[in-house]
């Protein structure tokens, strides 16, 4: 399989830079998911490793060799867009067939490996079907199978599940990481959405504004964020901050509790205005105050909570951490 | 109070919009196909209006003619080749026009001037471009020697004489009606690769597919369709035109080297006053149209586009 190196890699449209100077090493066989809100550079990166950018600085190394000047086609990659892009003049056999017929080999080998491939995905009963004629789910196998029957050096995926409905696009999810760990293909995964990257990624690269803001595997990024950024865009709700004096303290919803509750001794209390209650069933979402801070609690204990009361919150001092008021920084306390 | 919302019931809705269409298609279209009909079987003539029913007796005649065969021919030979040359001219520059580029939109203007040009002046113009004494493209082939002394590539003789010898007669035809066509088929064509998800192609190349098979197995099976109807209306107005034969060649050099369906029509219907025969020749254009267009129509029904 293969290892992926990025040097100073730089990619500007004009006056936009859209990134802005990484360094990245994915190692073989690893899953890394690239996360970032829309604009952040995450789909530029990858389509810079893809080869269908080239970037205005810096050095793509795919297995030690420099593939800057080669094309898309010859970097050994495979890769699953977010709108499938499937061919919609061609068959599901003929879609996936297609990286084997530009290859060039026989009829034979082509039909064993398509086989295998749409084995692999449970679609062996589509083949004959037009992509018109099969669901959003079934399409996004298509362009797995497709992607993977040349046996890529990478596989790159362009937010691949993020057309798909709720449901569907857990079990695709489950299936991924699944199938990913099974023929162990290095992989770019690249994602908006947290929950995918935190369930499916080896480790997490953390983009914005064009730059890497934090890479770890996805309990360090929960709970060891090196800055506000990562620190509030990782998590659902995200992390709380409040402001005191010249740090910023950050702690997690489910971490800010009733301090009765907590068997604790070492703790940080806080008096909790609440607004709004949130019942999702398997727990309790509680909007509310601290000072001026809008904070929120994720309560999964019985506790009677009501609105526009105040109540006796903590969290422990260990899952509190503190950030450098004017950068964002993480300090250590 | 019943007749207050007559005019929202669709039954009553869509006759009353549909019916200046109908109008103008039975008076404008119908009218005339029939009366051409009529006339086809008939001995009229412009000099005299009252006729007789002869039978396929025109039918048979025309068929036999040597000039109604050179011009059948013609028409063809017009047809395929500026319908060829189109496609391929206007792919090329289709594909130049998508892209991002400095003055775009310059280049554009200028590919689509012939098309707002009245048909008849540009073809004027062309008669001096082409001209027997004064074309210009003489003098530059003149200058650049390869025209007018005894060993120069092209002849001794001082001009091409284009339109007066009849392979570079029919040339000529040819040539100025692709500069006619083709803003045509490149806007159409422009409008259809602009259809095609930019996705699909970068699939196709992150695939393994290079420049050609791309345009061969992706591209042009997706742009069929439209391909489809840019061959439907440059075969229409091709085969119909007689615009650029006239103005140009009137059919000469004789023997009619450049007679088209058209211009023999006109000729022997109007010219010669011979109305049944010209209603005979102008009715072969009907099975030919007619079957273009089940064609394509069927063909563009059947590809797939997202």
């Amino acid at each position: 399989m293969a290892v992926v190196e990025l040097i100073g890699i730089k990619k500007y449209f004009g006056h936009v830079k859209a990134v802005d100077g990484i360094d990245l090493e994915i190692k073989d066989g690893e899953f890394l998911a690239l996360l970032g809100p829309s604009g952040s550079g995450k789909t530029t990166l990858m389509r810079l490793i893809a080869g269908l950018e080239s970037s205005t600085e810096g050095k793509i190394i795919i297995n030690g060799e420099i593939v800057n000047e080669v094309p898309p086609r010859a970097r050994g990659i495979a890769m699953v867009f977010q709108s499938y892009a499937l061919y919609p003049h061609k068959t599901i056999f003929k879609n996936i067939a297609f990286p084997l017929v530009v290859e060039g080999l026989n009829k034979e080998e082509i039909k064993k490996k398509v086989l295998w491939a749409a084995g692999l995905l449970g679609i062996g009963h589509l083949l004959d079907r037009m992509p018109s004629q099969v669901s959003g789910g079934e399409k996004q196998r298509v362009a797995i199978a497709r992607a993977l029957v040349r046996r890529p050096k990478v596989l790159l995926m362009d937010e691949p599940l993020s057309n798909l409905d709720a449901k569907v696009r857990h079990t695709a999810r489950e299936e991924l990481k699944l199938f990913q760990r099974e023929i162990a293909v290095t992989t770019v995964y690249v994602t908006h959405d947290q929950a995918e990257a935190m369930g499916l990624g080896d480790r997490i690269a953390v983009m914005n504004e064009g730059i890497i803001r934090q890479i770890g595997t996805p309990e360090e990024i929960y709970h060891e964020p090196v800055n506000t950024f990562v620190a509030g865009f990782v998590g659902i709700p995200p992390m709380n901050f409040i402001e005191q004096d010249s740090v910023i303290i950050g702690f997690r919803p489910e971490t800010f509790l009733p301090t009765e509750l907590i068997p604790d001794k070492d703790l940080m209390r806080l008096r909790f205005r609440v607004e709004r209650v949130e019942n999702l069933g398997s727990h309790r979402l509680v909007y509310g105050t601290i000072g001026d801070a809008k904070v929120i609690s994720n309560l999964s204990l019985p506790y009677s909570i009501r609105e526009g009361e105040e109540y006796d919150f903590s969290v422990r001092l260990k899952d509190i951490r503190y950030f450098d008021k004017e950068k964002g920084v993480r300090i250590k306390r | 109070m019943k007749g207050r919302y007559i005019l929202e019931r669709e039954n009553i809705l869509a006759p009353l919009l549909l019916l200046p269409v109908v109008i103008y298609v039975v008076l404008l279209v119908g009218f005339p196909f029939v009366m051409a009909f009529v006339y086809s079987f008939s001995n009229v003539t412009v000099g005299n209006p009252d006729y007789k029913i002869v039978g396929i007796s025109n039918f048979i005649d025309i068929i036999g003619d040597r000039v109604f065969q050179r011009s059948l021919g013609n028409t063809f030979i017009f047809t395929f080749v500026s319908i060829s040359i189109v496609l391929i001219l206007s792919h090329i520059l289709a594909e130049v026009l998508i892209r991002e580029f400095r003055g775009k939109w310059l280049v554009r203007f200028l590919i689509l001037m012939p098309w707002t040009a009245p048909i008849a002046l540009g073809t004027i113009g062309y008669l001096w471009f082409l001209d027997s004494v004064f074309s210009p493209i003489d003098w530059l082939l003149r200058s650049s020697g390869l025209l007018g002394t005894p060993d120069s590539l092209l002849g001794p003789m001082s001009n091409m004489y284009w339109l007066g010898r009849s392979g570079l007669a029919m040339a000529s035809v040819i040539l100025v009606h692709v500069w006619r066509l083709l803003p045509l088929g490149t806007v159409i064509l422009i409008a259809g690769m602009n259809s095609i998800p930019k996705e699909i192609l970068e699939a196709a190349q992150v695939d393994g597919a290079g420049y050609f098979r791309r345009l061969f197995n992706i591209t042009l099976p997706l742009l069929f369709p439209v391909i489809g109807v840019t061959v439907l209306f440059a075969s229409l107005f091709t085969f119909t035109d007689m615009t650029v034969v006239w103005v140009l060649t009137k059919g000469g050099p004789p023997p009619h080297s450049t007679q088209v369906l058209a211009s023999l029509a006109f000729l022997k219907g109007i010219q010669g006053g011979d109305l049944a025969q010209g209603a005979a020749i102008s009715l072969f254009f009907f099975p030919v149209l007619a079957g273009v267009s089940a064609i394509v129509l069927r063909l563009a029904k059947k590809a797939v586009v997202t």
